[in-house]
């Protein structure tokens, strides 16, 4: 099956600076990818060099099997790409902007694209301000305009560099369902974003870069079930402090306990079948429990235990 | 490959719309305003010296008036695409052009020919209004629109060098100040050069805005400081040279994909 999306050995530098220091990364059509890292880890050069916003000095990239450099028409045909800076030409409407849009993608003036266009404004709410100037807009309509236009010429491949950064709850959850919905119709969705719980709760598969390099490329249930574990957290009654002090120490010796603050204590934990003999023990210590939490394994701890180990590595290196 | 079945494609068309239609949109400042200046200098410059200078044989006015057509062409051509590219380049809409399936070539033909439309549209209106001064003769027509468009072209594709070029406004602006607007108030706009004294004339003809105005010139009353033909070649090497130079950089990428 031919890749949404292929990226080779990809290398960038500006001066000194590795920006893609070979990037390996197959994206499969249909699939809701996840691209993470820290600011200046390579998300938007990456993204750049795909569009062909900027040029690689080496390896290969490909969109829908279309290389980015020797097929470049074909290439970007395949692909949208839906800006992370609120960019937005003064001169133009909504809708001139989406029809000169459609227009260079070479889609014809016709009845088709005006329905088109017009069901991108419904579902992006914007059917209202179609004739409205593009500076009398709010940022959050600004945002979803250029989601529109990455939208209008149909593409395969969707590339969303952080398209939430500064918009409001409303918009998210908007713009959210409409992602969803245009990637259960088929579309191939890269998503790059700050937000760790939206990437979490979206995406398949997640790419993790750290100075130009994928330092991890996983499924995201794979991803948190390696780098992290659910989490007991629970605080107990302390009329029996010495029974719970020995029960603590028992459970410390076998279970990793993080942290006690405050009368809290946590116990990471892989299974859930684990639960019931650690709460055995508490009860036969004769405490009592009075508040029990049950943490979810996060994709926050996942991104912050990868690039700790990254940046470890790096000192070791050096 | 048969060449005649080649037609434009609907991206370069969408992109010439775009580029017309902006300064459409804003024809009070990109269009009207500089026929009122054009208009300005002909009252002035005719109030003073009409009834003391002939040109050529030409009374001072009717000669003034290809001359400042021709420099509005020119100035408003090249003011088309720089400003256009930095406006683009500078608030980050450029990447709405850069994204899509346009080649070098259509990038820049479409922005030179919208370049080349304002220029036109800019010197029919200048010449409209300064029609009632009288005194003009259409000598040889096709002159006129040849290096009309040519010059227009030419300094479409300048404006296109330098807003490839600039990063900032102000290094448009040092662009215009000091490059196109001496090389177009000296080019023998409002005199002939054969008033010069000998050095200035040689120094003129190193100019090729000189050129295109002369040929310019040539079309409306038949005589000119030089043949319109030498002109016209002048005109099409420095067309050639600039287009070389820019479709090059477009190409690359120069300053435009980093």
């Amino acid at each position: 099956m031919t890749a949404a999306i292929r990226v080779e050995q990809v290398y960038k530098r500006f001066g000194s600076v590795h920006a893609l220091n070979g990037v390996d990364l197959t994206i499969q059509p249909g699939e809701f990818f996840g691209l993470l890292g820290p600011n200046g880890a390579g998300k938007t050069t990456l993204i750049s060099a795909l569009a062909g916003l900027s040029r690689h000095d080496s390896g290969r990239l490909t969109i829908m099997g279309f290389d980015v450099e020797a097929d470049y028409r074909a290439a970007r045909r395949q692909l949208g790409v839906v800006p992370q800076e609120l960019v937005f030409d003064p001169f133009f409407s909504v809708r001139e902007t989406l029809e000169i849009q459609a227009g260079y993608y070479g889609i014809d003036p016709s009845r088709q694209r005006r329905a088109w266009i017009d069901e991108i404004l419904e579902n992006l709410d914007l059917t209202s301000k179609a004739d409205a100037n593009m500076r009398t807009l709010s940022g959050g309509m600004k945002r979803r305009v250029l989601v529109a236009q990455a939208l209008v010429h149909r593409p395969p491949v969707i590339v969303l560099d952080e398209p939430t950064a500064g918009v409001d709850v409303e918009l998210r959850q908007t713009l959210w369902q409409f992602v969803r919905r245009l990637n259960e119709d088929g579309h191939t969705i890269v998503l790059t974003t700050h937000y760790l719980e939206e990437a979490e709760s979206l995406c398949e598969r997640i790419a993790m870069l750290k100075s130009g390099r994928v330092v991890a490329l996983d499924t995201t249930r794979n991803l948190l079930s390696r780098f992290s574990s659910h989490t007991l957290r629970l605080r107990t009654a302390s009329d029996k402090p010495a029974q719970l002090g020995m029960t603590q120490e028992r459970i410390t010796q076998e279970y990793a306990t993080q942290e006690r603050p405050s009368g809290w204590w946590t116990c990471a934990f892989a299974h859930f079948d684990e639960i019931e003999p650690m709460l055995a023990r508490i009860r036969n210590a004769g405490c009592m429990i009075d508040e029990l939490e049950i943490g979810k394994p996060d994709l926050e701890d996942v991104f912050v235990r990868v690039m700790q180990e990254q940046h470890h590595e790096q000192i070791r290196a050096t | 490959m048969n060449y005649l079945s080649i037609k434009p494609s609907r991206g370069f068309i969408t992109l010439f719309y775009k580029e017309v239609l902006r300064f459409w949109k804003v024809a009070a400042q990109t269009v009207a305003a500089p026929v009122l200046t054009a208009l300005l200098y002909l009252l002035i410059f005719s109030h003073v010296l009409a009834s003391h200078v002939e040109v050529h044989g030409v009374p001072y006015t009717s000669f003034l008036v290809p001359g400042l057509v021709m420099m509005s062409v020119l100035q408003n051509a090249f003011a088309n695409t720089s400003s256009s590219l930095i406006q683009s380049k500078v608030t980050g809409n450029l990447v709405f052009v850069l994204l899509p399936p346009i080649s070098h070539i259509e990038f820049f033909s479409a922005y030179v020919l919208a370049s080349v439309a304002r220029g036109l549209l800019v010197g029919a209106g200048v010449l409209v209004v300064t029609t009632w001064f009288g005194g003009l003769s259409y000598a040889a027509p096709v002159w006129i629109l040849v290096f009309a468009m040519m010059g227009g072209a030419v300094m479409g594709t300048l404006g296109l060098i330098a807003g490839i070029w600039a990063e900032k406004y102000d290094q448009l602006a040092a662009f215009q100040n000091f490059l196109i607007l001496p090389l177009t108030f000296l080019s023998g706009v409002f005199y002939s050069i054969a008033s010069l004294p000998p050095f200035w004339q040689h120094v003129s003809r190193w100019n090729p805005v000189f050129y295109m105005i002369d040929g310019f010139r040539h079309g409306f009353f038949g005589v000119s400081d030089i043949s319109p033909w030498i002109s016209l070649l002048v005109g099409l090497g420095c067309l050639l040279i600039l287009s070389s130079i820019t479709l090059s950089a477009l190409k690359r990428g120069y300053k435009l994909r980093a």
